[in-house]
């Protein structure tokens, strides 16, 4: 009988052993609801990746990833369910994709002493790392890409905008409404005339705040939708005869999905973006090779190259960086949540190793730091090929407008250091 | 003519336009309750559901080919083969109309006499399920409607009333989208046709008799079970025009289920209980928000048009509990 509950002991240690010695990712992913459509490539390039290192690497550092993916169905209650059912299984770091669950997990997160990384969208004065130590939001933010788009639109017409009409089509929620003081600031800066024009959720019926734009003309739209607000919202715009080159959305209003419904007319319209587009990349072979052959992609592999899939993908490696950063920092292969936030704060991102990676030119270089937890804030433009159905790079990563969004960042992070009294600075 | 009358007739001709598009769901609505009593939760998910049905079979998509794929390792997706737009919207009327009679047969048949409320949680049930299914059978990925619509603005009528700025260079001449305009002359055609259906047909008197007395239209003969089955399926071709038409705008995905909610304030303001009015309903709702927005929209940030189809219709049944066309219900106690 000893003998018999010795060996079960034995076991079960052994079967518990890799579990625990596992690197832990959870996927806060949303593959049902109304925003499905970008949220399933999103996780399966964000799992891909984590099976490409477990089944060609071995793991990280020698020790295997394990994913654990909960729907939150973009819902923000459900996010926060997931959050807490998950965070006591070692999770390293969350990247929830969604503005609204972010929001709920930073004071949740910072409690917990567990980064929280939302890569693009979040809170955009998270990138202060002074006042928020749990929160990274590198490479780029809301700003950056409001920002960006302002500037290419000055490279575009020769340094000068004073005068131009430049409407703002966003969704009426936290999320649509983030880039307006950014759009603002710029616009006492550059001269020209700002038109907001908000969209309900989901934004299925825009024909008033399209007619408006027929009616006034203006000579550029920039767009801050997600879901169907922006098939919709490309599809009005080429009723209207708008000119698509002239049309910019953020960089959730630009994927395939978004203007495939409207067809050739959707050809040349343009989105920011701080990673690169197509599947014209090492990595994806790889991929394709230990983890779509195999057998053991998330989805039926056929997202890979997809801009949204592209962007999972990036996640999961930054995140994997991170953490190898922090193994070579505290010497130990089996991270903490804390190490973890460490390996966030030093994470070094160069072309070097972005080539090693197989990633050569797939997003900008940049340094983290204790100050700075958003990165340079580099954004590139993309542009949509009706014709080959293909979105590529038609500008390198460039700066946006560091003086601007460096105080925006600075006047809301010290406004949220004083509701919650954070005393900001470096530990 | 003044600039904003000109902009002013714009909106309402579009308003009009998208009042026929939101009269479309509701009169999917309308039938189902007239005929049962049945608040159909599920009718917006019936217009995704048809809508992706459609599309997978003109795309020759493979119903189930993820769940096929992972249970037996097989990587099918497609047939190979095209179906042209019309024989498809056929084969997806046949699918409505098994759908039709697997939820009479499986759901409604087992809850005839329970309380409205009962029933109205059942087709909750049903949409969740519909929502889920229609997910495993053909994805969840957007797919484009193309039935062939024409879709944009229509030259000719820019052309033709540009005049009517007299020299106005402000004004380019009325907008109105192609797919609207043939959105509106469907539904004149499936209105006149479904009032023929109920008022000419035996089956139509039959069905009115099973809306007017379940009991005394059983005691003359009339099976329920098919009556609801047929009613079902008409529900299932009103959802299905209402899918071409919306999914065309934005492509077939989760949120043209959500267009049920554009359906509530014509519903409320129409009653529940009449063909014509969900139509005028329709109409009232998109040109009230459509000029609620042109007007005082600017003053107070926009973003009116959800909020204020359901002030509108508070506004009406306040007035007239029953909506403009429904039926007045007077219990005695």
């Amino acid at each position: 009988m000893k003998m018999k509950f010795a060996t079960m002991a034995v076991t079960a240690m052994m079967a518990a052993a890799p579990a625990m010695a596992d690197l832990v990712f959870p996927s806060l992913s949303y593959r049902t609801g109304p925003y499905a459509a970008g949220g399933i490539p999103f996780a399966d390039g964000y799992a891909d990746y984590f099976t490409l290192l477990n089944e060609r690497d071995g793991g990280i550092g020698g020790v295997p990833t394990r994913l654990l993916e909960c729907e939150t169905g973009y819902n923000t209650a459900k996010g926060v369910e997931c959050y807490e059912s998950t965070k006591g299984e070692g999770a390293l770091v969350y990247q929830p994709l969604s503005t609204g669950i972010t929001y709920q997990l930073i004071p949740k997160v910072t409690a917990d002493g567990i980064p929280l990384h939302t890569m693009g969208y979040g809170r955009t004065s998270a990138a202060n790392g002074e006042v928020f130590s749990n929160v990274f939001n590198y490479p780029s933010n809301y700003w950056d890409g409001a920002s960006g788009a302002i500037n290419y639109l000055l490279e575009s017409n020769g340094g000068d905008i004073s005068g131009k009409k430049i409407a703002l089509v966003y969704h009426n929620s936290a999320y649509g409404k983030e880039p307006i003081r950014t759009l603002e600031e710029l616009q006492k800066k550059h001269g020209y005339e700002l038109t907001l024009l908000p969209v309900d959720h989901p934004g299925q019926e825009q024909k008033s705040q399209w007619l408006q734009i027929r009616r006034e003309r203006p000579d550029f739209v920039v767009m801050w939708g997600w879901g169907v607000m922006n098939q919709v919202a490309i599809q009005e715009a080429s009723n209207i005869r708008f000119p698509m080159e002239n049309f910019i959305g953020v960089w959730w209003s630009g994927a395939e999905h978004d203007v495939l419904p409207a067809g050739d007319k959707a050809n040349g319209y343009k989105a920011v973006t701080f990673h690169n587009v197509g599947r014209d990349f090492p990595v994806f072979d790889d991929i394709q090779k230990y983890v779509v052959d195999t057998g053991k992609a998330a989805g039926a592999g056929d997202q890979i190259g997809n801009v949204l899939y592209n962007r999972g993908m990036y996640a999961a490696m930054l995140a994997a960086e991170a953490a190898k950063t922090a193994q070579e920092m505290h010497g130990t292969a089996e991270i903490t949540p804390a190490m973890m936030r460490d390996g966030m704060e030093a994470l070094v991102i160069d072309e070097a190793k972005m080539t090693a990676l197989g990633m050569p030119n797939f997003g900008p270089s940049f340094n983290v730091s204790c100050e700075n937890h958003g990165g340079p804030g580099l954004v590139g433009m993309t542009q949509w090929d009706a014709a080959n159905q293909t979105w590529s790079m038609i500008s390198d990563f460039k700066e946006t407008d560091g003086e601007v969004i460096g105080a925006l960042v600075a006047e809301d992070s010290a406004s949220y250091a004083a509701e919650n009294n954070i005393e900001a600075g470096c530990k | 003519m003044p600039e904003s009358l000109l902009y002013g007739t714009e909106v309402v001709l579009n308003g009009l336009m998208a009042g026929v598009l939101y009269a479309l769901v509701a009169l999917g609505f309308v039938l189902i309750y007239k005929a049962s009593g049945i608040f159909n939760y599920a009718q917006g998910v019936m217009a995704l559901f048809s809508a992706a049905t459609l599309v997978g079979i003109m795309k020759g998509q493979v119903p189930f080919a993820h769940l096929i794929n992972a249970a037996l390792g097989t990587e099918i997706h497609h047939f190979g083969w095209h179906v042209p737009a019309l024989l498809a919207i056929l084969l997806t009327m046949g699918v409505m109309v098994l759908l039709a009679w697997a939820v009479q047969k499986f759901v409604f048949r087992h809850l005839v006499n329970q309380e409205p409320i009962i029933l109205f949680m059942a087709t909750i049930g049903l949409a969740y399920f519909l929502e889920g299914f229609g997910d495993l059978m053909w994805g969840s990925d957007i797919k484009k409607m193309d039935v062939g619509l024409p879709q944009g603005g229509s030259f000719w009528i820019e052309e033709n009333t540009q005049w009517l700025g007299f020299g106005n260079e402000n004004f380019y001449g009325f907008f109105l989208d192609q797919l609207d305009l043939v959105a509106t002359a469907i539904a004149a055609v499936l209105v006149i046709a479904l009032v023929l259906f109920s008022q000419y047909t035996k089956q139509g008197r039959a069905m009115r008799a099973v809306a007017d007395d379940h009991q005394a239209a059983l005691s003359v003969g009339i099976s329920l079970n098919f009556i609801w089955v047929m009613v079902w399926s008409v529900a299932g071709f009103v959802a299905l025009v209402a899918g071409i038409m919306w999914g065309a705008k934005s492509g077939v995905q989760f949120s043209l289920s959500l267009i049920a909610l554009k359906a509530l304030p014509v519903l409320m303001l129409g009653g529940f209980t009449s063909i014509p009015g969900a139509i005028v309903g329709g109409l009232i709702i998109g040109v009230g928000e459509k000029l609620f927005e042109f007007t005082v929209g600017p003053l107070v940030g926009g973003a009116t048009e959800n909020w204020f189809a359901y002030v509108l219709a508070l506004v009406f049944l306040v007035f007239r509990p029953q909506g403009l066309f429904g039926e007045k219900i007077i219990e005695r106690v």
